[in-house]
This record gives C-alpha cells, sequence and structure tokens, in this order.
C-alpha cells in the first residue's frame, strides 16, 4: 500500500491525484497531496510510476506497514535506494532508455510440477 | 428523465465505459468511423486495469498458416472445445492488425529480436499511457474519475445513454448517446489482485438490467499465485518454482499450470505453502528482471531472493478477470442482444476464443483489443444509423439494486455488508474454486439472501452509490457463476465439480445465464452457436 508522499521532494503537480486509480490521494492545503482513502489503495504502483519527483513509495504489502516498518521511513528508503526504483526499473524519466525496449522474458516452456523427491 | 436534473448534461454518439485496453481500442474505433466519443473510466484512463499495472502476453502470431493453426489448436483440449475456430481467426487477424498499428502509429517502444519488432507482449504502464494520448489524439473526450451508475433507456427499450457519478467534484454526470460500449473489465471482487479492485464486473449488471445475457460465467474460478501478502499476481513465471510444504517437504504435484488446485488444498489444510525460483538458469533469470521488472517490485522490497530463498506464496481471486465469463456478444460487431449496447474486453464472454479456459497469458489481451476495435466501429455504425433526434429521445433510468430499492430504504449500509457476503462465500477456495455441490448451494443461498437485502433496502446517491453498484454488481456475478457451476455436472475447462469429474459429452454447449431477482441458466441455443460458427 502507498506509505510515503515526501514532503521534500514533491513538487506538487497533482499527477497522482490524478493516475491513482482507486482514488487514495487528496491535494493537501499546501499542494502536496495526502493519502486519504489508504484502505482503498490496491498496491498497483502506477502513482509511483508516474511521479515526476520520485516522491512516492509504495510498500509490496496489500495491509498497512506497521508504525515501526522500515517502509515507512523515508530516511530508509532513499539509503536502500528504494524511493523511484520502479521508475528507474521500467526506464520512465529524462534520460532513460524506456524498459519496455528490453522487455523480453525466458520462453516459458510447461510448467514445473513439484516432485515428491528432490534430486 | 425521470430523476433530478444532473449538474454535467453531454451528449455523444458513442459512450464508452472503461478505460482499459477493451475501452481506448473501442474509442479509437469509433472515433475513427467518424463518431464523437466520450470515454468515462472509473478510475484513471492509462492506469486503471490490471494491463496498466500489470502489462501482458499477447495473442501475436504471424500470418502464416501452419503457426495459425498451431495457435488455434493450443487452448482447445483444455478449454473444453467451447471456443469457436471462425472467432479465433477473427481476433488473430484483427490483433495482428492492431499490435502493428501500435508500433507505427502510436510509437510504442517494442524490443527488437533478431532484427524485427518483438510483439508478443507489451510492458502494461507504456502500453496504457501511448492508448490514452492516441485515443485523445483522435477527439476522444475523456472523463476520468467518472464511474458510470446505470444506463438510460428509450420508449423502445433501446440503450441511449447513461448515468454516472464524478467522484473527485462529487456531482453527477448525465449522457446521451447513440449507443454504449461496456468495456468494464471482468468482476475480481476486491481482491487486491494485481490493478483489479477497479474490476467489480459493474458493466454485466447494467446490461443485465437492461435484459442482456451472459455467457460461460461457471469459468470464474481463477486464483493467481502471489507472494503471501502482496498484490503482483504474476504468475507465468512460477513456471519455474518448486513448491513446499510449512515443514520444509515437496509439495507433490504442485505447480502453477496443472497443478494450482494442490497449492489450494495445501494453503486450506495447513495455512503455508513456500515456493522458490530454483528452476530458471542464470540466463532465464535475467531475462526475466527484463521482461517484467514488476515481477521483482514485492521480492526487492522485501529483501527475498526468490531464485534461492523459500518465500510463502498465497493464491488471489482473480474471478473473470483471467476466468473467461461475461456478457454473452450476440452479433460479429460485439453487439450483445440489447439494441444500442455493445460489450467489449473481460466484460464480455471469452469463451469464443478460451472456451472453458483462462484467457490469461495471451488470449484475453488479443480479445480485449480486437473486440473493442469491433465494438467500437459497430457501436458508430448503430449511432450514425439513428439518425435525427438521436439525443431528443424519453429516457429512462435503468438502475436497480443499489439506487431506487424497491422496499423500505434502509440506506447505503448493506454496500458493506453485502461485500462482506462476497467475500465470505466466494473468495474462499474450498467454495469457489474446488468446487462441490455440497458447498456452493449453501453459499448461493447467502448470495440470494444479500441480493435481497440489498435490492429491497439499498438506495444511495453520489459517491455512496459507487459503492452501493459495486456491491451489487459483485453479488449479482457471485450468483451467475454459482447458478452456473451447479447447472455444469461435469468437468470441462475451468469448471471443475469434486463430485462430477469427468467430461460429459452431453454438456458440449455454453451456458447462457441471466436474470437478477430471478435467476435463469440454459445450454445456449443450437441456432446460436450455429450462428456465430
Ligand atoms: C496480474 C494479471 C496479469 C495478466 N496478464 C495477462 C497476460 O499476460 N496476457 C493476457 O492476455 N491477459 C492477461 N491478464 C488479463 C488482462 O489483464 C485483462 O484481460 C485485460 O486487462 C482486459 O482488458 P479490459 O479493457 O477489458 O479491462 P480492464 O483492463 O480491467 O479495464 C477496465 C476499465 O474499466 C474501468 N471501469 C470499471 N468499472 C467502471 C464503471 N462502472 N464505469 C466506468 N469505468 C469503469 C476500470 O477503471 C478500468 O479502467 C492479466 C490479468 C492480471 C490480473
Ligand atoms: S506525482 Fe509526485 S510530485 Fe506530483 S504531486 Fe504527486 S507526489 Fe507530488
Ligand atoms: S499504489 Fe495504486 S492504488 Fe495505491 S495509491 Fe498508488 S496508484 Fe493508488
Amino acid at each position: 500500500m502507498i506509505e510515503i508522499v515526501s514532503g521534500s521532494r514533491c513538487v506538487t503537480c497533482d499527477v497522482c491525484v490524478a493516475v491513482c486509480p482507486t482514488n487514495v490521494f487528496d491535494r493537501g492545503p499546501d499542494g502536496v497531496p495526502v493519502i486519504a482513502r489508504q484502505g482503498d489503495c490496491q498496491t498497483c504502483f502506477m502513482c509511483e510510476a508516474h511521479c515526476p519527483a520520485d516522491a512516492l513509495f509504495v510498500a509490496p504489502l496489500t495491509h498497512p506497514a506497521p508504525a515501526d516498518s522500515p517502509f515507512v521511513d523515508e530516511t530508509h528508503l532513499v539509503t536502500g535506494g528504494l524511493l523511484g526504483s520502479y521508475r528507474k526499473e521500467i526506464g520512465w524519466g529524462r534520460g532513460r532508455k524506456p524498459g519496455a525496449r528490453l522487455a523480453v522474458g525466458p520462453e516459458l516452456g510447461a510448467a514445473r510440477i513439484t516432485p515428491a523427491a528432490l534430486s | 428523465m425521470t430523476s433530478e436534473p444532473v449538474p454535467l448534461d453531454l451528449t455523444a454518439d458513442v459512450v464508452v465505459a472503461g478505460g482499459g485496453p477493451a475501452g481506448t481500442w473501442a474509442a479509437l474505433a469509433a472515433a475513427e468511423a467518424g463518431a464523437d466519443v466520450l470515454l468515462l473510466d472509473k478510475g484513471y484512463c492509462g492506469t486503471s486495469g490490471p494491463t496498466a499495472s500489470g502489462g501482458t502476453g499477447v495473442w501475436y502470431v504471424d500470418p502464416e498458416p501452419a503457426a495459425r493453426e498451431k495457435a488455434m489448436a493450443s487452448r482447445e483440449g483444455l478449454g473444453g472445445y467451447l471456443a469457436d475456430r471462425r472467432w479465433m481467426a477473427r481476433v488473430l487477424d484483427q490483433t495482428y492488425e492492431n499490435m502493428n498499428r501500435l508500433a507505427t502509429e502510436a510509437r510504442y517502444p517494442f524490443p527488437v529480436v533478431d532484427g524485427e519488432l518483438y510483439k508478443r507482449g507489451v510492458q502494461g504502464p507504456e502500453y496504457m499511457r501511448r492508448m490514452r494520448s492516441w485515443v485523445k489524439r483522435a477527439g476522444v473526450r475523456i472523463l476520468d474519475h467518472s464511474p458510470v451508475l446505470e444506463l438510460l433507456v428509450d420508449n423502445a427499450g433501446t440503450v441511449a445513454g447513461v448515468r454516472g457519478h464524478r467522484r473527485q467534484h462529487d456531482t453527477g454526470y448525465r449522457v446521451r448517446a447513440g449507443a454504449v460500449v461496456l468495456a468494464t473489465g471482468g468482476c475480481a471482487f476486491l481482491s487486491k489482485a494485481l490493478g483489479c479492485d477497479v474490476d467489480t464486473g459493474d458493466g454485466a449488471l447494467y446490461a443485465a438490467e437492461v435484459g442482456a445475457e451472459m455467457s460461460g460465467m461457471e469459468f470464474s474460478n481463477a486464483y493467481g499465485i502471489a507472494p503471501t501478502f502482496t498484490s503482483v499476481t504474476k504468475t507465468a513465471y512460477y513456471g519455474f518454482a518448486t513448491f513446499f510444504r510449512g515443514d520444509g517437504t515437496p509439495l507433490e504435484g504442485a505447480g502453477s499450470q496443472g497443478g494450482r488446485s494442490v497449492i489450494a488444498r495445501e494453503l486450506l489444510r495447513a495455512g503455508t505453502v513456500l515456493c522458490t525460483l530454483d528452476q530458471a538458469t542464470p540466463e532465464q533469470r535475467q531475462q526475466m528482471r527484463l521482461g517484467q521488472p514488476n515481477f521483482f517490485l514485492t521480492f526487492d522490497r522485501l529483501g527475498i531472493d526468490p531464485f534461492t530463498d523459500r518465500f510463502p506464496v498465497t493464491l488471489l481471486l482473480e474471478g473473470t478477470v483471467r476466468g473467461t465469463g461475461g456478457i454473452r456478444i450476440a452479433a460479429d460487431d460485439c453487439a450483445t442482444s440489447v439494441p444500442g449496447l455493445f460489450a467489449a474486453g473481460d466484460a464480455a464472454t471469452r469463451e469464443l476464443i478460451c472456451g472453458g479456459f483462462t484467457g490469461g497469458g495471451s488470449h484475453n489481451s488479443a480479445w480485449a483489443m480486437s473486440s473493442g476495435t469491433w465494438a467500437g466501429r459497430g457501436a458508430a455504425q448503430f449511432a450514425s444509423g439513428l439518425g435525427a433526434g438521436t439525443h431528443r429521445r424519453r429516457l429512462t433510468a435503468a438502475g436497480g439494486a443499489g439506487l431506487r430499492p424497491t422496499g423500505t430504504p434502509r440506506g447505503a449500509g448493506w454496500g458493506e455488508e453485502a461485500i462482506l457476503v462476497v467475500r465470505e462465500q466466494v473468495h474462499p477456495y474450498d467454495k469457489n474454486y474446488l468446487r462441490h455441490g455440497d458447498r456452493l448451494r449453501p453459499a448461493l443461498a447467502e448470495l440470494d439472501a444479500a441480493w435481497s437485502a440489498l435490492r429491497t433496502g439499498s438506495g444511495a446517491a453520489g459517491a455512496a452509490a459507487v459503492r452501493t453498484r459495486q456491491a451489487a454488481a459483485m453479488v449479482a456475478h457471485a450468483r451467475w457463476m454459482y447458478h452456473s457451476a451447479l447447472a455444469r455436472t461435469e468437468s470441462r475447462g475451468m469448471a471443475r465439480r469434486q463430485e462430477f469429474p469427468g467430461l460429459d459429452p452431453a454438456q458440449h454447449h455454453r451456458l447462457t445465464v441471466g436474470g437478477l431477482d430471478e435467476i435463469w441458466v440454459r445450454p445456449e441455443a443450437r441456432e446460436t452457436v450455429a450462428v456465430a460458427s
């Protein structure tokens, strides 16, 4: 679920307010969006992909992160390179090569069925 | 119109409800056919729906006879022989054309493999942001965050517009239209599967309220694999997985395809299934990262190495999003059985090309863009055939449950209660996945009671109505699903019954289902099948 809107990074462009499919954000009084309806967040990472300032962080959990979780600690996320990491992976942002250009996965054969004993 | 005046009163030749791949291709085709098009999305056209967040493999096959034959034959058996070769061929042709246009006209940055553009998949965010700009360039007007709440019909029962709510402005809207395309996606029952919470099956409810029929609703029990407590139900790469019980012993027979029910059974029995993607070679591991970066988001953020660590997995309900049931298609232009109403993408049945097997992995995306193109074109043609006076018709609002109670109104609260009933009766693996009549019947009774409470007592307006209508749509879906599942006393495609494990040649037909207060199921008429083949 969405956990962080970084007030120091946000450029108050309202993009996340517009693009969130489940309408989780409201525009805050200072222009920085507030997470108004976290319970409606579907953990789809689309706001992160579209934020031009790498100001958002979506924890990979379908429930709110506990108060002592590293997912709500902005400093930890910045040090770990996690803020803006999805955008980087898909090659969005100035000067980056669109990830779509490289998106060729492995050939998929029949799925493995787990055997009774592993050799 | 019978209801109170609305702040935003619009007209359009064609209204498209839903802005995923099906809706955007429909809007584009309608605009190219000369129609004035309005696209309405509950969320945001460009990010909303599982294609935008998940990305899709695409059934893109070179028009070379041997390759096409192989592609058509590939899922026929799995689908219980309910698909139709003529429709498959049409979809393969249309998909080929659309994907090529995506490269040339929308300049989608396809990868290059052996000197050629590789068009067997699209990355979700990139695909859908390009579809959004493309439809805007074509002159389509888009209203985001504007869920459609109901259809409007004229005196003859022809669909002639929609009414809805603009949730970021907290105002209503009404559109008079020459034709309506429902492209609202499937129904995943608010399970939090990737990008699916916008897909509560609204379009099918609205269609049923004007008399349209559903088909294939028994093929609605798709569950996707995700790491426990996460949303990323990207199942393809679990083909490289070995599964384990909680005690570390191998879970014999488990697999992402052909062994998923083993996972469900173990989750029911013990609550824990672990897995590791140990079958991927180092080269495949690298390709996987490039192929689907969002598959790795959860792992990277949780500090899991999916190739060496054992991590817990769960199954999330994807309902008719990766199942194949939906609104029955009555003609080649994706018209429904109701004049003025067209259906595309997951809102429509995909049995025509998948039979009773999942359309995930490639068929659904091809269906979305093909059916969207045909529905958009068909709707434009229908609208232009109406002539003058189109927008002067007297319109009646068709919505029932959640809007206009038949008994004493008890407010919007029933919506939330109905959602709880759906969670308890539809999400559990022992009811919807591992199906048995003894468990389906009591579940259906609970859902029938929830429907009747909603129908008689729930009446809401504005933002609250968005929720009551979603609840009504999900309960309606669940009831169509279980009625159809009970009617199919055999195991065909993904509709398996524990007490009827075999295929029954006498039931080699599609099931049509319809109705709301009273639900009926019947085999699709032979004549209808004949027309479509
Ligand atoms: C994780 C995942 C992976 C998948 N991978 C593949 C794959 O590899 N290949 C494949 O072929 N298929 C795949 N699928 C299936 C595929 O994503 C869908 O078939 C496809 O998105 C259907 O497109 P659509 O336009 O019909 O619906 P959607 O993409 O679901 O779009 C529906 C749109 O309608 C809007 N809407 C809903 N209700 C209303 C309303 N009341 N009013 C207005 N708008 C409304 C929604 O906001 C949304 O924008 C996958 C599905 C999932 C969940
Ligand atoms: S998209 Fe990013 S920069 Fe724009 S308002 Fe949202 S958080 Fe701020
Ligand atoms: S993750 Fe998706 S649903 Fe959640 S806030 Fe971001 S865009 Fe909205």
